[in-house]
């Protein structure tokens, strides 16, 4: 504090006054832009998402046609390799790396809304559980105790094989499936905030309740919603693969990156690129999430430059 | 105090005599907030079936007025529920019992929804500036904030006015775009003291306003608190348990001892003859910046008895030397000698000593 107060009096010449409120985006872009991890995850989601976009553009082959006599054909760099086909084929001839790209579009898709469901459920029941406490948070609490009481993946493979394995069915279920953790998350961290004199300063002034949830609890806990969601977009994915793997995800012949993995298990002997591959492109897109969500939240800091 | 008063009635008509301050009130300024019989207990958790039926008795039945502008002072040790009662005027906390009237109006029975006109009236200058900022807004988003809730002019206007505010407490402008942690927290106080002064208040009730601060930055502070109220002429109450604080900037001071008040007057009349033996104790424990002047070890035995559970009769009597049976068997009202009240049986004012005398 001593410091502080000697740092602060003796300031430096003030910042240019002409520093607008949009200069703060401009300002936490930069920030992001600072280092090589997030720069190269950030390459590494564009190319993501322009897979998503457009897998038409980027596929050498038709990713659904199947050609027998090619079948499980190692990578091409591999020493029986064939040209054309850069990470193999699988067990029916079809070409790795253009199901990789045709099942991002899914895997992606299938995964953000799943957080943004389980966001929006969580963040909303964290939020209300911790500002108003007493009952609603009692109830709050009992509803994420009791869905958290069962083990995630067996509810989900549960439901799901109740209602069927639909996309959108599939979005909410991992999407509520989530929603406890996120709303344990966010009402840990409203706990530490709502009691803080700014919190009463607010009140004092006039904001209304929502007012002071929105406008001075939500961005004083951002940080820790952003880095969870960016864990939960990589778990996601990782739950999708999963259910692919199980075979309850989307059906075939839809490619996704679980499903793929699913399928090459049974030839691993024979040809591992055909489940490696796609491991290791979930593998890469966790990383880039992660690594972003923790640049994000550095970013949005406003102490971040005098934390280095 | 059960009976409600209709919007305009504070005469003291109503109070029981002894409690009344028949003849000093009168030649003082107008009264601007009237607090009545205000109480504020904070149940205990109870089991899991049944509530708990003890409580702390935070406030127990306090009266109070303050003058429009005028500073009334508010003393006591840590725990004392001087706080709580700042918090109450504010509306910050809800009273348990009791009535708070502004200009006039009954503002205890609001609710939260209809609390927006009073909270433009009364403002609060809160003790710590290093939590009372939001850290994510900026200092101009921080101090126009009360502006925008209130629907008080347009961007522009807001604009010009948060900048003659920064001036009027004595920042700089381009300050505007800056974040609270780049501040020392005699900036952050003005910036907190501009926040509260924004929508131009008749009350603002400084809780502990400088007790954070360093003493070489107190008084920059106190001297701005007090300019300001010569500017503007806003009521103050000043809570503090500094005692040389409170009777730098109040024009009246009132001593609170667990939950009560247990003397009240004018600073002039409480500091050179000061009543009740508690404000004698503390009085006394005033640091004096002098080496030659020897100073007790400790005025006061004890501690302060637990809020849960006060002494019966006096609640200061296990502490106090002059204490007799009667402090121990009944509690002593407020008794009024002109202005200046005192909660005391010994030192009662000579009016109430032939008349109730100590048994």
């Amino acid at each position: 504090m001593a410091e502080l107060k000697a740092s602060a009096d003796t300031m430096a010449p003030a910042l240019p006054a002409s520093e607008k409120p949009e200069g703060r985006l401009r300002q936490v872009a930069a920030r992001m832009l600072d280092s090589w991890p997030a720069r190269i995850s950030l390459v590494i989601l564009g190319i993501v998402l322009v897979c998503a976009l457009v897998p038409g553009f980027l596929v050498t082959h038709d990713p659904f046609a199947q050609d027998l006599s090619l079948r499980l054909v190692p990578p091409v760099w591999a020493e029986k390799g064939v040209a054309g086909y850069w990470l193999g084929t699988d067990q029916l001839g079809r070409d790795t790396l253009s199901r990789i790209i045709e099942g991002t579009r899914i895997t992606v898709l299938v995964s953000l809304f799943a957080v943004a469901v389980s966001g929006l459920v969580g963040i909303g029941a964290g939020l209300v559980a911790g500002f108003y406490g007493g009952k609603a948070d009692a109830v709050i609490l009992r509803l994420i105790d009791i869905q958290l009481a069962f083990p995630l993946i067996l509810l989900v493979i549960a439901i799901v094989a109740v209602v069927g394995p639909s996309l959108t069915n599939l979005i909410i279920i991992m999407g509520l499936s989530g929603w406890p953790r996120f709303a344990r998350v966010v009402r840990g961290s409203v706990l530490t905030v709502r009691h803080l004199e700014f919190v009463d300063a607010a009140r004092s002034i006039g904001a209304s309740r929502i007012r002071i949830m929105t406008q001075h609890i939500l961005p004083n806990i951002l940080s820790a919603i952003i880095v969870y969601a960016s864990f939960e977009i990589a778990r996601m994915i990782l739950l999708e693969a999963t259910l692919s793997f199980l075979g309850l995800g989307v059906q075939p012949p839809t490619p996704t990156w679980g499903g793929m993995i699913s399928d090459g298990r049974k030839y691993v002997s024979l040809s591992w690129a055909v489940s490696l591959a796609p491991g290791i492109v979930i593998a890469f897109v966790i990383l880039a999430f992660n690594i972003l969500g923790d640049t994000l939240r550095d970013a949005l800091d406003p102490q971040f430059d005098e934390r280095i | 105090m059960a009976e409600r008063v209709n919007a305009t009635g504070h005469e003291p008509d109503g109070r029981p005599p002894i409690d009344s301050d028949s003849g000093g009130a009168s030649a003082g300024p107008q009264p601007l907030l009237v607090a009545r019989g205000l109480v504020r207990h904070f149940p205990l958790p109870g089991g899991l079936f049944r509530k708990s039926e003890r409580s702390v008795k935070a406030v127990d039945g306090v009266d109070l007025m303050i003058g429009a502008g005028e500073t009334l002072g508010l003393v006591g040790e840590s725990g004392c529920g001087k706080s709580t009662l700042g918090r109450m005027l504010v509306r910050l906390d809800e009273p348990s019992a009791g009535e708070i009237l502004f200009d006039g109006h009954n503002i205890s029975t609001l609710r939260e929804g209809e609390l927006k006109e009073v909270r433009r009236r009364i403002q609060m200058v809160f003790q710590n500036p290093f939590s009372s900022l939001n850290p994510r807004k900026s200092i101009g988003d921080t101090i126009s904030e009360p502006l925008i809730i209130h629907g008080i002019g347009d961007a522009d206007s807001r604009h010009r006015r948060v900048l003659e505010l920064l001036d009027i407490v004595g920042l700089r402008r381009e300050h505007y775009q800056r974040y609270p942690h780049q501040f020392s927290g005699g900036q952050r106080q003005r910036i907190g003291i501009a926040r509260a002064f924004a929508l131009k208040p008749k009350l603002i009730v400084c809780d502990e306003p400088v007790s954070a601060l360093d003493v070489s930055i107190q008084s920059q502070i106190l001297n701005l608190i007090e300019d300001l109220q010569q500017a503007f002429g806003v009521s103050y109450l000043f809570i503090s348990h500094d005692l040389r604080v409170v009777e730098h900037v109040s024009d009246r001071v009132a001593v609170m001892y667990l939950g009560r008040v247990v003397e009240e007057g004018s600073t002039a009349d409480l500091y050179r003859s000061p009543r009740h033996p508690y404000t004698q104790a503390l009085l006394a424990a005033v640091p004096i910046p002098d080496p030659a002047v020897a100073q007790p070890d400790s005025v006061l035995e004890g501690g302060v008895p637990n809020p849960i559970d006060p002494p019966r009769g006096c609640h200061f009597h296990p502490r106090c030397p002059l204490a007799v049976n009667r402090c121990r068997a009944e509690m002593p009202p407020l008794m009024a000698e002109g202005s200046h009240k005192v909660r005391c049986w010994v030192n009662a004012p000579a009016a109430y000593r032939s008349g109730i005398a100590p048994g």
